[in-house]
């Protein structure tokens, strides 16, 4: 029987991974839509309207569009590194959901404990999300050297940088959120943050919130960060030879970032599936989170939207001199604060103040 | 036997990475066999229940070091006939450099340190041990002075690279920034009482 067994989860994995995998697409395929919506509200035109009823059909056009087109590789460019990439790209950026927890669940009551909904509940899911995102660099890279292009290579070398920038910023930004829950384990940290919006990590890290959010936007390449792809000096970067449905895949990988990092920026800061005030409780966690991502992807819009695109020099003072002196001095204030009382007795209610977010402490 | 087989998967692979890495004839597929590499000793970690140095290996070498390589490598115009000209010059130095560590890892494993009856058995913990937990205790107590000395020369290394880049050229013109920022309007605009 244990070959039975064996089968069973396998299939079971399958449904998992299936029940992640294909809303994400879905997500990622309609929030190209509402992008397009959003911004035409905000530039007082109406955006795509004319496939379906508002509109509604035209990201299924254009995967069809995109899949029809014929996929041309260049004839210097390295074949097989050419037609990785994009795979290289789209991996990591799926493969990091599968910590990601959608909610605590009893299967309406089958199960007597609660169990986390997600594909896999790893107790260093925060290191995990850290060490697949930081992969999805290459994807960039390698398109842009095996496209044999010199607009390909400098983009590809200008999202190396970026990247490599930001992500230094973000764990640091990571580690306060470590400090305070006292776990690696994502459902550890969301349940840290359980009983109403006061709970919520954002008011201890507030600076944090917004370098990690900013971050997370430098790491998908979204405006007004898109230098690796800026289309005034680079034509498109590292996708400027791709077509079809290699391109599709480029962008399915950044707007999964982008989901991803929504997701990530709810769970980590804003209470994850706990409703903010506890009298609300009675609407299902997973519909709290999925409301908090779609705010911060309303959020992604918006700042498309709004602001111009970064000049390189300037987006790297931010990241090296900004950034990351407030995430260091953000440690150590956290740090000190929490064995303040014990150096000193009369700044117990630091520590006091602190050990409200800290559920390790007590 | 699910996990033996897991084992042998990821330690065959470990070995095709380093020998792709060797004899692949272009430097980026080198590379890539590397990071390949480096993904499979992952896995041998996973293995061993050790999580958090399994993810620390591919966040630190898959996701900053190889980068960075690949950066400089990315820049390389790699000439196949040129590499090939110091073949047969370096060729006896390395094959005695091959021959030593091959006789070296013989007798190592033949010397019985490495047999599986010395070794403490790799018996796996509850659920209950965290990993991450028990290193960092480890290391901020037993091993504090050793972690320390290491950090300080990083540290030292660090400071090294920046005074070893920074040069200001007389030539560009560089922005002050905080001087950008401090412009008023007085500073610019002058009224003139005509």
């Amino acid at each position: 029987m244990e070959w039975l067994d064996m089968a069973i989860t396998a299939g079971i994995w399958a449904l998992e991974i299936l029940a992640i995998a294909v809303p994400v697409a879905l997500t990622v395929a309609y929030t190209t839509y509402v992008e397009r919506r959003v911004i035409g509200i905000m530039q007082i035109r109406k955006g795509c309207n004319r496939v379906g009823p508002f509109g509604l059909l035209q990201p299924l056009a254009d995967g069809l569009k995109l899949f029809l087109k014929e996929t041309i590789i260049p004839t210097n460019a390295n074949k097989l590194l050419f037609v990785a990439a994009p795979v290289l790209a789209l991996v990591p950026a799926l493969v990091a959901f599968a910590v990601v927890p959608f909610g605590e669940t009893r299967l309406f009551g089958i199960w007597d404990k609660e169990h986390v909904m997600a594909i896999s509940h790893l107790n260093v899911g925060l290191l995990y999300i850290l060490a697949i995102s930081s992969l999805s660099i290459y994807g960039v890279l390698m398109a842009g050297w095996a496209s044999n292009s010199k607009y390909a290579l400098i983009g590809a070398v200008r999202a190396t940088c970026q990247m490599i920038s930001y992500e230094i910023a973000m764990g640091f930004a990571l580690v306060c959120v470590l400090m305070l829950a006292g776990s690696m384990d994502l459902a550890v940290i969301v349940n840290a943050q359980a009983g109403g919006f006061w709970h919520w990590y954002i008011i201890p890290l507030f600076p944090m919130f917004l370098v990690y959010f900013i971050s997370g936007c430098a790491e998908s390449n979204r405006t007004p960060f898109d230098l690796v792809e800026g289309d005034a000096e680079l034509v498109a970067g590292h996708i400027v030879e791709y077509s079809g449905m290699w391109f599709a895949t480029f962008s399915l990988a950044e707007y999964g970032a982008m989901i991803l990092i929504s997701l990530l920026t709810s769970i980590l800061f804003l209470g994850g599936w706990h409703a903010p005030i506890p009298a609300l409780d009675f609407i299902p966690g997973t519909i709290w989170l999925l409301l908090k991502a779609a705010f911060f992807i309303f959020v992604f819009i918006w700042f498309r939207a709004t602001f111009p695109r970064y000049r390189y020099d300037q987006m790297m003072r931010l990241g090296w001199k900004v950034f990351l002196p407030w995430t260091l001095a953000w440690i150590a204030v956290l740090g000190i604060c929490t064995y303040a009382g014990e150096l000193y007795e009369g700044l117990q209610f630091l520590s006091d103040a602190i050990g409200f977010y800290q559920p390790w402490r007590s | 036997m699910l996990e033996a087989g897991f084992f042998y998967l990821f330690a065959a692979m470990v070995i095709v990475g380093g020998m792709g890495v060797v004899l692949a004839r272009n430097t980026m597929h080198s590379v890539m066999f590397l990071i390949f590499c480096f993904f499979n000793a992952a896995g041998l970690f996973f293995l061993l229940d050790a999580e958090f140095l399994g993810i620390i290996l591919i966040l630190i070498y898959v996701g900053a070091v190889m980068v960075l390589f690949m950066f400089v490598i990315m820049m390389l115009e790699v000439n196949q006939a040129k590499l090939k000209e110091g073949f047969l010059q370096y060729l006896p130095i390395g094959g005695m450099i091959a021959l030593i560590l091959l006789i070296e890892f013989i007798a190592a494993s033949g010397s019985g340190v490495f047999h599986t009856d010395a070794i403490a058995a790799v018996g796996h913990f509850g659920k209950d041990v965290n990993n991450t937990v028990e290193i960092g205790k480890v290391l901020y107590t037993q091993y504090l002075l050793g972690f320390e000395i290491a950090a300080i020369i990083l540290l030292v290394a660090l400071v090294g690279s920046i005074v070893l880049t920074l040069r200001t050229r007389k030539d560009a013109k560089y922005q002050n920034i905080s001087k950008q920022v401090n412009v008023r309007k007085e500073d610019r605009l002058r009224k003139v009482r005509m």
